[in-house]
């Protein structure tokens, strides 16, 4: 809502300047969005007649003798609209224009010209540049223009909230001041106008619960060429409006000035009568602009004999639409029901002025009054002779105004802040809220009952009677107090660690994270997640946008891409979020999945004297994520970054076979490289994945080689079991290695595991230290040396009994996979 | 030769030798057992009886000097060689270290879990919730039906069934409320989504929720919460501004306007010149809200704050737009590690 300030001071102008009245809305809730000057100063910008025109030589200019109040000036003019008589601006020599634009005494083709009569738009009072303004009477020749429009003048634009519909209007906006100043709040005159015609329209009422009040009136005879006059024009110019049509004019101007929307037809085009009614299926209303809707019964429409002619609230229709040469009108005010005008302009999407407040309630006591304002001002504009008012209502539908209790003891519980009884009797009174009872309660303190005014649509339970008077009594009033409670030792989870532990970990490991959108373009989705199916969005707002990820490869190969576009020579990302998988059948549950991915592409280290830049490799990826994983789920007994001792409680040890608490095993994961992939599988379920991107998807993607991800789910790597105590042996260990050839085809996991069942818990430790291949061992094999570390925690084991154990040893490994001992 | 010239001949060689090697040379030719000094003491026997007792006095003197000397001599070359071997394998301390590339967590996720810290410090638990809800939880059960002017408030993502993308985390709240008893107090940091996108709008951004619900708990109490919270989070003695506002799920509703924290209120280009930084919106819980979630508002009331994450992250660190957090230029990121 914008609102000249000026205005707004002669409903009611309490004595502060304009930084702190805009500073008392701001604080009541209607906060001010901007205050901006309504002109520029114009000085040398005068009132001026016309008092003789003639046309230049040179044809098309006129010459015009122009009264300034001082004396008669000659100047040129272009205006279509120069006659005698005119009262318009003039810029004298030495005027300065909008623009930095100085006006100076000129030749014009051979005529001098001492000024410059101004249009509007040279002015900046409006977009107006066809003619030069027309100030119609009242203004006296000499005036300093700015002066005599007023224009020391601010238009305020404050940004309401849903709730406040009541201050749509200079008469809502000055009963808010007039509260807050205890100034009462000067209303412009309503009286009733005499019908001068007994012109009538009939108006029915058929969907009364859509709209129990509608009152029509004829006024006939009105000239639609009338000219607005310069002060309504300049009103509703501050108040972000533009002049029309005077008829439209006049019914913006009471929306403005009383919060009430009108609509005014041509009553030429109306056939038999009006009907308020809900539209028929398949009804199709041209609207003003030429759009065309189609309705249904769920639209209330404005009806006449030949159907719909205007959305009840929201937009008039073209047909009936008040023309220049429009001669009788129409004149509608009416109340609608909030609901039904919301639910239309959002279905159709127009967000009228008219929409905007009756959505947010308009005062149903208001047409009345409204009408008759706008009668006069018609009448006074465009001429005309008034008919009655036709009035149709439907009294049970029009809201009701409960009586709301408030009780002093719940206020003072909810504020915080002890209100004395009379002062919120002083505030109940200034809001008008209408004190029906007012007495003691048993609990002690008081209870009011009140009536709230019929323009106030957001009094309705306690609740709304205590935001008010905390309101108007001034949230600043209200201490700051920090609530007690109990001081309760609070839960830590043993046996988990949060999400944020978990990304302060991989930080600390090197990886950045990244926060990337939920909502990707479908083709990226399709080629990182094929046969999956991803939650379409129903109205996105770009196509890249468009899909619910099902993944985090997505998001995270896009900022590789971006930053590879910026010169970077590696990344470590990784992002933990939501990802979203429908459930395979329609109308299955949607899975909401927080993931935890991470990229590596590019350099190993940061570019650096030391040694040559080496790419990341597979391993680097898979050192990355068993580190992770061990810092999750305990360290790997066999091979975790520092070998432990032999378990001797079998219930403490990690899980067999390998005693890992993860492992990884074969994938046909279609997005990862084949020879290079791997799932990630805890307590033998898959909850992850690791691997090189397929190089088809890098190519697709433009990200160069060699980029590797892994994912796995935040639930897994959350999980973060008590670490129990296991003796470290006094005793010392015995490493002894041993290097054989087996098939090309045998994998570490089958060395390990068949090493670990031969050997059982007397295998402290194990490290596959070189995996070797030459011209000296068949191309389809390939030499792989093992360090095997034996211990027992009672007694140092002696060299037979080691050498027992090696035998064992070599002898599974040749049994199992045909190895030969080098 | 006396014991006197052996001595000082002794005593020169030790001085002359210039390694271990050397010196060790020395000690066989002197102290061994063909040594000089050795001979002379094998010659005592050849002496008369009663000079015997001062020549070997003499003799053992002098080799215990001597042995004295090359032990020192020997300790003075150890000193030598440790140092030519350090000065040997000096480097250049200027030369950048080894080092792993750098990580670190998103400005957001900092700034998220600053505000966590704060309130889990003062007894708040913490609850994400789910980023796809129905249309109840969003809107609904917080007061906001069909068609209230508020839902165009809220440009929404929608599915084809119906559900839509959270557009604030009070949907979080109101599945708090659902399933637990008051006292309650937590707090819900999460991604929420809008259609909105321009300069100062992604339509994906962060907020954070809070809600407090117990006996006899005042619109006071959540300015005194605020109030504190904004202090802690800028460790500044900031002034702050509560404005009455309207959020369908609140009443009375606030927002909360910030001294700058930039300019500290004098006006500047982050405050807009106005001095005042508009950082969240709060209220005591609707009651109707209350009642919705199975709480009964005679018997307890609360109040819920909301700020945007994105919004604290920028203030904090000067980041002077929000689709910076988005792009995730790894040059920006590793600005806040």
């Amino acid at each position: 809502m914008k609102f000249s300030e000026a205005w707004l001071r002669e409903w009611v102008d309490p004595p502060i300047d304009r930084q702190a009245l805009v500073e008392q809305l701001t604080m009541a809730g209607l906060e001010v969005e901007a205050v901006v000057p309504v002109a520029s100063p114009l000085p040398g910008v005068v009132v001026a007649r016309i008092d003789r025109v003639e046309p230049h030589p040179a044809g098309r200019l006129s010459v015009c003798q122009v009264q300034d109040g001082g004396a008669v000036r000659q100047v040129v003019c272009a205006a279509p609209n120069a006659r005698p008589g005119l009262i318009s601006a003039l810029a004298r020599p030495g005027a300065l224009l909008p623009g930095d634009v100085r006006v100076e005494q000129a030749d014009i083709r051979g005529v001098s010209s001492a000024g410059m009569l101004c249009s509007a738009a040279e002015l900046g009072l409006g977009e107006d540049a066809a003619g030069i303004l027309d100030l119609g009477d009242g203004h006296e020749p000499g005036a300093a223009l700015y002066a005599a429009l007023t224009l020391d003048d601010h238009s305020i634009e404050v940004d309401l909230t849903p709730n406040r519909g009541d201050c749509l209007s200079l008469r809502g906006l000055a009963r808010e001041v007039g509260v807050h100043n205890g100034l009462p709040v000067r209303a412009p005159p309503t009286s009733p106008i005499v019908a001068a015609t007994d012109a009538a329209f009939a108006v029915v009422l058929e969907a009364p619960e859509g709209c129990p009040r509608y009152l029509g009136r004829v006024i006939s005879g009105v000239n639609g060429q009338a000219a607005t006059p310069i002060w309504m024009r300049e009103r509703l110019r501050r108040s972000g409006l533009r002049s029309i049509h005077p008829v439209v004019d006049v019914t913006n101007y009471v929306l403005l000035e009383l919060g009430q929307p009108m609509h005014a037809f041509d009553l030429q085009v109306l056939r038999e009568s009006i009907c308020v009614r809900w539209a028929a299926t398949g009804e199709v209303l041209r609207l003003l602009g030429g759009r065309e809707v189609e309705l249904d019964p769920s639209v209330l429409v404005i009806a006449d004999g030949g159907g719909p002619v205007a959305l009840a609230g929201v937009i008039g229709g073209e047909r009936s639409g008040v023309q220049p040469s429009t001669q009788d009108v129409f004149l509608e005010c009416a109340y609608f029901d909030p609901l039904t005008v919301a639910a239309t302009a959002r279905r159709f999407g127009l967000h009228t002025d008219a929409s905007q407040r009756y959505e947010r309630g308009v005062d149903f006591d208001l047409p009345t009054a409204a009408m008759e304002r706008a009668t006069a001002l018609l009448l006074d504009i465009a001429g005309g002779q008034a008919g009655p008012v036709c009035a149709a209502e439907a009294a049970p539908h029009l809201p009701g105004r409960a009586p709301v209790s408030m009780r002093q003891n719940r206020l003072r519980e909810l504020a915080g802040a002890d209100i004395d009884g009379a002062e919120v009797d002083a505030l109940f009174a200034r809001l008008g809220f209408e004190v029906l009872s007012r007495r003691p309660t048993e609990a002690g303190g008081l209870i009011w009952t009140i009536a709230p005014p019929s323009h106030r649509f957001d009094i309705v339970i306690e609740a709304d009677l205590v935001e008010e008077v905390c309101r108007i009594h001034g949230y600043q009033r209200i201490p700051s107090i920090l609530p007690k409670a109990a001081l309760a030792p609070r839960p830590a989870a043993l046996q988990r660690s949060s999400e944020r532990r978990l990304k302060e970990q991989l930080a600390a490991t090197g990886f950045q994270e990244v926060i990337t959108y939920s909502f990707i373009d479908p083709t990226r989705q399709g080629l990182l997640d094929p046969d999956g199916e991803a939650l379409a969005l129903a109205n996105p707002m770009s196509s890249e946008q468009s899909v619910m990820r099902t993944n985090l490869l997505p998001g995270l190969t896009e900022v590789l891409r971006f930053n590879q576009n910026r010169q970077q020579p590696r990344a470590q990302l990784f992002e933990l979020g939501l990802c979203f998988k429908p459930s395979g059948q329609a109308g299955g549950p949607l899975q909401q999945v927080a993931l935890l991915g991470g990229l590596l592409w590019g350099t190993r280290h940061p570019e650096s004297w030391h040694g040559k830049q080496v790419d990341v490799d597979f391993f680097d990826l898979k050192g990355a994520v068993e580190s992770l994983l061990e810092w999750a789920l305990g360290p790997n007994r066999l091979h975790g970054s520092r070998q432990s001792s032999p378990s001797s409680d079998a219930a403490t040890a990690p899980a067999k076979p390998g005693a890992a608490a993860f492992r990884f095993t074969a994938t046909d994961d279609p997005v990862l490289h084949p020879g290079q992939r791997a799932a990630i599988l805890v307590g033998g379920e898959e909850v992850g994945r690791l691997g090189r991107l397929h190089p088809q998807i890098e190519e697709r993607l433009d990200l160069g080689h060699g980029v590797y991800v892994f994912e796995v789910t935040a639930e897994a790597a959350s999980a973060h079991p008590l670490r129990r105590f296991t003796e470290i042996p006094k005793t010392p260990s015995a490493r002894r290695d041993l290097a054989f050839v087996v098939d090309e085809t045998v994998t570490a996991q089958q060395i390990e595991e068949t090493l670990s069942s031969a050997l059982g818990d007397t295998l402290a430790g194990l490290r596959l230290f070189d995996v070797y291949r030459s011209k000296h061992i068949d191309s389809n094999k390939k030499s792989v040396a093992v360090g095997l570390t034996f211990q027992d925690l009672s007694s140092t084991l002696t060299d037979a009994e080691i050498a027992q154990r090696m035998g064992k040893a070599v002898a599974a490994l040749q049994a199992k996979l045909n190895a030969q001992l080098r | 030769m006396n014991v006197d010239e052996v001595l000082q001949a002794a005593e020169a060689e030790v001085a002359a030798a210039v390694n271990e090697a050397g010196l060790e040379s020395v000690r066989i030719r002197q102290l061994g057992r063909q040594g000089a000094l050795t001979k002379l003491l094998k010659g005592l026997g050849k002496l008369p009886k009663a000079q015997r007792p001062a020549a070997g006095t003499a003799i053992n003197a002098a080799k215990t000097r001597l042995q004295r000397l090359i032990a020192k001599r020997q300790a003075a070359l150890a000193t030598e060689q440790l140092a030519a071997k350090m000065a040997a394998e000096a480097v250049d301390v200027t030369l950048p270290g080894r080092r792993p590339g750098a990580g670190g967590l998103h400005p957001v996720s900092q700034a998220l879990a600053r505000v966590e810290d704060i309130f889990v410090g003062a007894g708040y638990d913490v609850f994400s919730g789910l980023e796809v809800e129905d249309d109840y939880h969003n809107f609904e059960a917080l007061n906001i039906p069909p068609a209230h002017p508020a839902r165009a408030m809220h440009d929404t993502f929608y599915f084809a069934d119906g559900s839509l993308l959270r557009t604030h985390t009070s949907p979080a709240q109101v599945h708090v409320m659902e399933s637990q008893q008051p006292p309650i107090r937590v707090i819900c940091p999460g991604r929420v989504y809008r259609r909105d996108s321009d300069l100062t709008h992604t339509p994906m951004f962060h907020q954070i929720e809070g809600l407090v619900i117990d006996r006899g708990i005042s619109f006071a109490h959540l300015k005194g919460t605020i109030t504190d919270f904004v202090r802690r989070f800028f460790e500044r003695e900031l002034r702050l501004r509560f404005r009455p506002s309207y959020f369908p799920f609140t009443e009375p509703s606030a927002e909360v306007d910030v001294q700058c924290v930039h300019c500290l209120g004098h006006g500047c280009r982050v405050c807009g010149r106005t001095g005042w930084l508009e950082i969240l919106g709060c209220g005591l819980v609707h009651p109707r809200a209350l009642a919705m979630s199975g709480i009964d508002p005679e018997t307890w009331s609360g109040f819920a704050f909301g700020m945007g994450g994105d919004r604290l992250a920028m203030l904090l660190h000067e980041v002077n737009d929000i689709r910076l957090f988005f792009e995730n230029d790894l040059r920006f990121l590793e600005q806040f590690n």
